[in-house]
């Protein structure tokens, strides 16, 4: 396997890896346990290591990194956060959307080293305690999805796209959500959604 | 990917110093929407990053002085909701929303959009091997290797500026409509600070595809500054997409004009998605001066910035396209009251 691979697999599957490996590599500070952020690979950085601190879904952590991780990878494959999905891992499909400091980017395309003191936020960390965000609960009322591997990216674009005022109308909803491609085809449903969130998160705020 | 060394200065000179004692391999990096894609494809292989994100101020967006001045480090989303530029330079603000997806845009600078680089589908696909040209010779990506779209798969190739070497279309749409609004382009680098402007900063492929652009090595985008003119009100970017959004242009225009009454005193006329560069058409606009802007006149005028153009195999298609895309927006940009 291609030695520069700072993720190499250790021979046992991934889900496994990630689940019994509570491994300090990634320190979580003020008080949270490694299986409230997460567990992490035990794996040494191979290239140039970088030492991040950042926020993720609330609470603080410090983790030593390989300069070349994404933020996407830092997520799945060492904090076992894998809610956000890789579709393409280019930018090209929305699925690995997360919020950087209350801003939706593509993590894929995010070096993890450039959320070093900024705050992240991860389908993980959008609902309150078992009460869904109402972004949550629109896209399961209104059948918003099929297969979902989409969903976690759709929905945290659509969070940021009502928080920028761009859930205004249809149109609008279709123009600044088209960066979230749904190979299902469940567009009809997904801009429902959103626009029935739109109004209740409009009414809470 | 190889390794690299990651830096984040504070200040322009602190990254000039930078990147200048890195060495060989130092590379700028802002959004990385077009660098680290790139070096995924290991098109791009740095061993030095200098992440110019944490500059601070250099993100400042102005529109009270005689020219709108964008900071470098200005996100494409935050450029495209300014007040300012939304109302008086529709061009602007339309070539930048019309652009990618939201998250890039949150991610993508107004700096780093004017040297992202071809989406030609040889240059993206194969780099493959690094010791061989991959699976398409691309004399872009492998000097020297050859060119895969000519004769090729050429459909999004360029119809204007194409040499023997190269046929790939320069992608942006950002750098259009700053071409067709004079923008130019302030540049600190290790022997100092010039301005040049934004139609300056391209070159045709000719023989050396691979060349770019005509920064010097070191030198860093740190603004980029917009002549302000009325025309900005009767302005509009017009882009083409195979989809209705979130797709590259396969043809677009950026205008702007100046009108006596119902007759154009000045044309501004660039185009996008059809050529290897911003490409700028004097010749459109120099027939629109003194007409009024019937539909055939528009036409008269998308045909003439085309009137150079030369087709592939299967990008024939762009010409009349093109022309029509420039028809379409003088008709929208007149449409507009000031
Ligand atoms: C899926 C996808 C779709 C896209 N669609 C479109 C589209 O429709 N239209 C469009 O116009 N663009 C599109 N883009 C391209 C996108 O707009 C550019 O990638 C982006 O604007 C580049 O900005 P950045 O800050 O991310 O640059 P980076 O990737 O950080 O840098 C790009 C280049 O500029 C250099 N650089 C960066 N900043 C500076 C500086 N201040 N001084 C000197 N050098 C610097 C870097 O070294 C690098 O060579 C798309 C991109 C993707 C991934
Ligand atoms: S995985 Fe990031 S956009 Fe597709
Ligand atoms: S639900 Fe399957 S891709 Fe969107």
């Amino acid at each position: 396997m291609a030695s520069d691979d700072p993720f190499l697999d250790t021979g046992l599957t991934r889900r496994a890896t990630l689940q019994a490996s509570a491994a300090l590599v990634a320190l979580p500070l003020a008080g949270a346990t490694a299986t409230e952020v997460g567990a992490a690979l035990p794996a040494k950085p191979s290239g140039q290591a970088f030492d991040l601190h950042t926020t993720i879904n609330g609470r603080p952590m410090a983790v030593e990194i390989d300069t070349r991780t994404s933020l996407l990878d830092l997520l799945r494959e060492r904090l076992a956060l894998t809610g956000a999905k890789k579709g393409c891992d280019h930018g090209q499909c929305g699925a690995c959307t997360v919020h950087v400091d209350g801003q939706r980017v593509a993590s894929c395309l995010t070096l993890a080293a450039k959320i070093d003191g900024r705050r992240v936020t991860t389908i993980e960390g959008l609902s309150d305690g078992q009460t869904l965000h109402p972004m949550q609960q629109a896209f399961i009322d209104h059948d918003a999805l099929q297969c979902g591997y989409c969903t976690p990216g759709q929905i945290m674009a659509a969070v940021a796209c009502v928080a920028e005022g761009n859930a205004t109308s249809r149109e609008r909803i279709r123009e600044y959500m088209s960066g979230n491609i749904c190979r299902c085809g469940a567009y009809v449903g997904i801009v429902q959604a959103i626009e029935d969130a739109a109004a209740k998160m409009e009414r809470k705020a | 990917m190889k390794p690299f060394s990651y830096a984040r200065p504070a200040t322009p000179a602190e990254a000039v110093q930078a990147f200048t004692a890195a060495g060989a391999g130092a590379r700028y990096i802002a959004g990385g929407t077009t660098l680290y894609d790139l070096m995924k494809l290991d098109i791009e292989r740095p061993r030095h990053l200098i992440d110019v994100t944490a500059i601070q101020g250099m993100d400042a967006i102005e529109t009270s002085g005689d020219r709108l001045r964008f900071g470098a480090l200005a996100t494409m989303s935050a450029v495209a909701v300014d007040p300012v530029v939304a109302r008086d330079y529709p061009v602007l603000a339309e070539a930048l929303w019309k652009a990618a997806s939201q998250q890039l845009r949150n991610m993508a600078t107004v700096g780093g959009n004017l040297l992202q680089r071809t989406r030609c589908l040889y240059f993206r696909n194969g780099s493959g091997n690094p010791s061989s040209v991959g699976a398409f010779p691309c004399n872009k990506r492998a000097p020297g290797s050859g060119c895969a779209a000519i004769g090729g798969l050429d459909r999004g190739q360029a119809v204007l500026g194409q040499s023997d070497a190269c046929t790939a279309v320069s992608p942006g749409d950002w750098p259009v409509a700053l071409t067709a609004m004079d923008a130019e382009v302030e540049v600190v680098g290790p022997a100092g600070v010039r301005t040049v402007p934004v139609a300056a900063l391209y070159r045709l492929p000719g023989d050396t595809p691979h060349l770019e652009f005509t920064l010097a090595p070191g030198e860093m985008i740190v603004g980029i500054t917009v002549p302000k003119t009325a025309a900005g009100h009767r302005s509009t970017y017009h882009k083409i997409r195979d989809r209705e959004s979130y797709a590259f242009a396969i043809a677009s225009a950026a205008v702007a004009l100046d009108m006596d009454g119902d007759r154009v005193s000045r044309a501004h006329v660039a185009l996008g998605g059809v050529a290897t560069r911003p490409w700028r058409a004097p010749e459109a606009e120099r027939l629109l001066v003194g007409k009024r802007l019937t539909p055939t006149v528009a036409l008269d005028a998308g045909h003439a910035a085309f009137a150079q153009a030369n087709a592939g195999r299967q990008n024939g298609y762009k010409v009349e396209l093109g022309a029509r895309t420039v028809a379409d927006a003088l008709t929208i940009a007149a449409g507009r009251t000031v």
